[in-house]
């Protein structure tokens, strides 16, 4: 890694300047992550009297178990699910907002805001407009013939985070596919359109073609973004009911750890959240890598 | 645009307008709701249009929240929200420059070996190593209190490499001219580096405010004294209530929201500036 061809010279100074971020990295990251692993080959008995060594058995354990299974595979349809649809809404717009040309900035305003909406906050207000008793749009649902109830029906509470989760991220995508959308040279555009080529056909072999490097970024951020910045969003709502329909990971480790108490399986599940991140976030830097050349 | 077609424009508009109504429905639904009168929400059927009774919900919201829910004024959680937000915000944004300070212009063992330890962080996120990270909170004794809120999230990878980037990016004249001038380390972090980076400095300090205002996991775990409740976790107290407050909860959601919406609004160049180079 370089450095600038002339330096300060300096013994300490430059440890005493990196002090306080190492100290706090290490007090609250590293040893709390090391804990994570020791405590995910222990087991404590019932009474949390004994601790015992039991190697990778809680691993094993929580592959055995059905309602981890379960939680993994909700947690990739509410990932899946939230990237779809909020990529694609926010390309959509994107898309037509880059048309504009005096209108574009008002338009831009009016759809960055809910980036500054907390996750939880973004539950509380969905949670209220599809409140099965209260709520506007059960109502309308009702006029049309569908009882919605996300408290006995697992798949409308899936739709419900979802909904919440992409609408906040909507602001996100669409600021980086407008800013894609942007670097693409006009003059390809006049050309294929001085060819003949209709809009559609200009979208798809022109402008989603150049978007791709945007496109493959934005979606590993957004299944980061949705596998753990969202538990303000299950929290706020169902808390991963009814029945697990909606217990996604980061709410699991959570759960049972502080509602169960279960300390050896909750570490575990934390190791196996830190290994997804870690591939997730190495994923992305070499996917920027690429990204700069392209 | 490339050609002009009228029908297109009209479809475009159409489609906009119909992308921003949905956008904004969920919080114009909040607005119409914090206006209604206590009973006006339960009778089965949601008003569309504001009510009459806007003032006297936020005001009691304000002054005296909702001691039912074990949640204190909002005038009281939105200053701890604001604490925790700016002391997240100032500790990171000085820790960082510190750091990519000391990386970029000086030459040291285990240079590397800390870049690295820093990069790590990123890996963490806090919901992912959550009761290891309390269990070390608590052992120093930092529960309920703001520098419990704050310090554990104060660690910031992005806001390292950022400056980093920048930093390299500043001529070797400049460092050139100020050794030849005199100038100590300290002298020249203080009056070059820092007066150059203000407008990186400005782009983060308006995601990481947000990003600390909107904290909520990790409140929730470390503080029970209502002293320290921030507004993002006093909402979610009154929505576990058995019959909750919904005018009450609304007014609280709009109060929430509205500081870091009117950042975003009012900063928006410095926002979009900061949100796309940090993802970088």
């Amino acid at each position: 890694m370089q450095t600038k061809r002339m330096t300060f010279p300096g013994k300490w100074l430059p440890f005493a300047l990196l002090a306080p971020q190492v100290i706090i990295t290490l007090i609250f990251f590293i040893w709390p992550a090391g804990q994570a692993l020791y405590q995910s080959l222990l087991r404590e008995d019932a009474f949390g009297l004994r601790t015992t060594f039991v190697g990778l058995e809680n691993f094993v354990r929580l592959f055995r178990d059905g309602a981890y299974l379960n939680s993994l595979s909700v947690t990739v349809v509410f990932a899946v699910g939230t990237t779809l649809l909020s990529m694609t809404v926010a390309l959509l717009m994107a898309s037509t907002v880059n048309r504009m040309i005096r209108s574009r900035s008002t338009y831009t305003t009016l759809l960055v805001w809910p980036y500054a909406i907390a996750p939880a906050l973004a539950g509380v207000l969905w949670w209220f407009i599809f409140n099965p008793s209260i709520g506007i749009v059960p109502y309308m649902l009702e006029m049309v013939g569908y009882r919605w109830n996300h408290r006995n029906s697992g798949s409308d509470a899936m739709l419900l985070v979802i909904l919440a989760a992409a609408w906040k991220q909507i602001s996100y995508n669409f600021l980086f596919f407008l800013a894609g959308l942007q670097s693409i040279p006009q003059s390809l555009l006049e050309a294929a359109s001085i060819d003949g080529a209709s809009p559609f056909k200009r979208f798809w072999t022109i402008v989603f073609p150049l978007l791709s490097p945007t496109t493959f970024f934005l979606m590993v951020v957004n299944v980061v973004y949705a596998m753990f910045d969202t538990f303000g969003i299950i929290h706020t709502t169902t808390q991963g009911g009814p029945a697990q329909s909606t217990n996604i990971l980061v709410y699991k480790v959570y759960a049972d750890g502080f509602v169960g108490l279960n300390l050896g399986s909750s570490a575990a599940q934390s190791v196996i959240l830190m290994v997804i991140v870690v591939v997730l976030t190495v994923i992305q830097f070499r996917f920027i890598e690429r990204r700069v050349n392209y | 645009m490339v050609e002009n077609r009228p029908w297109a424009n009209f479809f475009a508009h159409t489609v906009l307008i119909i992308g921003v109504a949905l956008v904004i429905f969920p919080v114009y639904i909040a607005l119409v709701a914090s206006t209604q009168a206590p009973g006006d929400l339960l009778r089965g059927t949601m008003p569309l249009l504001p009510g009459s009774h806007g003032i006297e919900n936020y005001k009691l919201m304000w002054q005296s929240g909702v001691s039912t829910a074990n949640s204190p004024p909002a005038a009281k959680m939105l200053w701890n929200s604001f604490v925790m937000a700016m002391a997240i915000t100032v500790g990171k944004l000085s820790i960082s420059l510190l750091s990519a300070f000391a990386i970029v212009y000086f030459r040291f063992r285990f240079r590397m070996f800390f870049f690295w330890l820093i990069f790590v962080t990123l890996m963490l996120p806090v919901e992912v190593r959550i009761i290891p990270t309390f269990q070390v909170v608590a052992d120093l004794k930092m529960l309920n209190s703001f520098a419990g809120l704050s310090i554990p999230l104060i660690a910031s990878a992005t806001a390292t490499f950022l400056f980093r980037q920048f930093f390299m990016t500043i001529p070797e004249e400049m460092l050139e001219a100020a050794r030849v001038d005199g100038a100590g380390p300290l002298k020249f972090f203080k009056d070059i580096l820092l007066p150059l980076s203000v407008t990186n400095i400005a782009a983060l300090f308006v995601i990481m405010f947000i990003y600390g205002w909107n904290q909520y996991l990790w409140p929730l775990l470390i503080t029970t004294d209502p002293n320290y409740t921030t507004i993002v976790m006093g909402i979610q107290r009154m929505t576990a209530e058995e019959n909750p407050q919904w005018h009450l909860v609304m007014a609280a959601v709009v109060m929430a929201a509205l500081p870091p919406v009117l950042v975003i609004l009012f900063m928006q160049r410095l926002f979009v500036k900061g949100l796309t180079e940090t993802e970088k």
